[in-house]
């Protein structure tokens, strides 16, 4: 489990963030939603250590991270996974190659073990035959899924992911949601996504955080979006045309229904 | 600007403490090594070679045309192309040059990886980025620079004996005897010493700028060439305190 309590965060006097807290839980699909410019990044990043804050406690299992020494940070990190919104593949290194760099540089696996778990990340992901492809030679899903194997080739605790969907088709946006939450459940992490994106909310979002303007606007799940009563949460929830015909729809559902 | 000039100077200090640690991995370290000796190192050696050999015969046409007196021995031109490649050329000049190839190669390397969030990757996991990605690129260099130095300073005299060989201004027995006349030992030594040091701000220099890079492909293409300036800037000031040091 992982708590953030109180966060705030300043840039160059700025403050971005102002006392943000909330809970993510163990073997649930954690969301972080918000506007573009909202502060999410900042908050995820906040989380993994990335960007310190200036006021604020996070805790991974009762392990406050702002106490823990250089070895013990390098031991937390090691349980970390995360799948960056540009995917961040090495680009001199093969699909292959970039599995199995945390394998390489983390572990005291022989060749053959980290050969052997590699191409077992590969296959959950679904890329057998990209093997030997570079980055540069594969689509913007498959980077995707790749950077997904990577993360999770250490078999992680933590899994953050920064706007997966970002950049993809619908349909290739709902198999990574799918895979994210497929994994999450498989091997009981704690995975963190950071979205703007509602199918994903609507999808996989066991446990919701709402950030608005730097503030935590609403805490929720995938059932109780629709029926908040925050004006900014129903604002960005029901921007769309798609999702306003939606609130007219339940609107009659619930009218109809009482 | 003092300030900031100060602020960069602690800043790059302390990169540097955090870049000159033991590897991870030391298997790891060395497979990058050898990629960063053949890339930053190997790669270079046609430049080096064409612009060295150009550069040798222009000094030896330029030697012949202006030393012209009674007074000045015909294998004088042979005795100066020598010392010019020995003293400055081959260590400072060549480093100039190569502060545009390496340098620039360098900074946007780096810069790209900031960028597109491949050092944050990197540092998620745990890892010490800066030592992973500068180290090798450092020391490869250092350990290869000498490589480039002893061939510039061959091809140099080259150069030279070309101008010779296929010209009437000097016959190739005076420019023979003019290279190997007065020969000090210490100026090879002493280019090799120099170009250690411009090997060492080449690198460091642009892997800063590089990592430090923030923003998108316009600042990589910004920090790439405050890299090119810095070292240069930075290369001529070494070659002052280093010729005083050297030679006196």
């Amino acid at each position: 489990m992982i708590e953030a309590k109180h966060i705030s965060k300043w840039f160059d006097g700025q403050q971005i963030l102002f006392d943000v807290s909330a809970t993510f839980e163990d073997g649930k699909t954690n969301l972080i939603i918000g506007q573009s410019g909202s502060g999410k990044t900042v908050f995820m990043k906040c989380l993994i250590g990335l960007l310190t804050p200036e006021e604020g406690e996070i805790l991974y299992d009762g392990r406050k991270f702002r106490d823990l020494d250089t070895e013990q940070r390098r031991q937390l990190r090691s349980e970390i996974g995360m799948l960056f919104q540009g995917s961040a593949l090495f680009d001199n290194e093969t699909v292959l190659g970039n599995v199995m760099f945390p394998l390489k540089m983390l572990s005291n696996m022989s060749q053959a073990e980290q050969l052997e778990r590699a191409h077992f990340c590969i296959k959950r992901v679904g890329l057998e035959r990209a093997d030997d492809k570079f980055p540069s030679e594969i689509s913007g899903g498959m980077q995707k899924r790749v950077a997904i194997a990577r993360a999770i080739a250490l078999n992680p605790k933590y899994l953050f992911c920064d706007e997966p969907n970002s950049g993809l088709d619908p349909k290739t946006s709902i198999m990574i949601d799918e895979l994210l939450s497929d994994i999450t459940h498989e091997y009981g992490m704690t995975t963190i996504i950071n979205t703007h994106d509602m199918n994903s909310v609507l999808g996989i979002g066991e446990h919701i955080v709402f950030i608005n303007k730097g503030h935590c606007d609403w805490q929720g799940n995938d059932k109780t979006i629709f029926k908040s009563k925050s004006q900014s949460l129903n604002d960005f929830v029901f921007a769309s045309k798609l999702f306003q015909e939606v609130k007219l729809f339940l609107e009659r559902e619930y009218q109809a229904e009482e | 600007m003092i300030t900031n000039s100060i602020k960069s100077v602690g800043r790059y200090c302390m990169f540097m403490a955090q870049v000159f640690r033991a590897p991870d991995k030391w298997k790891e370290f060395l497979k990058s090594l050898i990629k960063e000796i053949n890339k930053l190192g190997v790669d270079s050696i046609p430049l080096v070679i064409i612009i060295s050999l150009f550069i040798g015969a222009v000094i030896c046409i330029q030697m012949t045309i202006n030393i012209v007196s009674p007074l000045i021995p015909t294998y004088a031109t042979g005795l100066a192309t020598r010392e010019i490649m020995l003293l400055e050329f081959s260590s400072t000049m060549m480093c100039l040059i190569l502060a545009g190839k390496v340098g620039s190669n360098v900074a946007s390397e780096i810069g790209t990886m900031r960028v597109t969030e491949q050092i944050d990757a990197m540092e998620i996991m745990g890892l010490n980025s800066a030592n992973f990605i500068v180290l090798p690129k450092i020391i490869g260099f250092v350990l290869f620079i000498p490589v480039l130095c002893i061939i510039s300073m061959f091809m140099g005299l080259i150069g030279g004996a070309l101008v010779a060989e296929f010209t009437d201004m000097i016959t190739m027995d005076h420019y023979v005897y003019g290279i190997q006349s007065f020969f000090t030992e210490w100026y090879v030594w002493y280019g090799i010493i120099k170009t250690l040091f411009f090997a060492f701000i080449i690198t460091s220099v642009s892997a800063y700028f590089g990592y430090y890079v923030k923003g998108g492909a316009l600042e990589v293409g910004q920090a790439s060439t405050r890299a090119v300036v810095s070292s240069s800037i930075l290369i001529l000031l070494a070659d002052v305190i280093l010729t005083k040091l050297l030679l006196q």
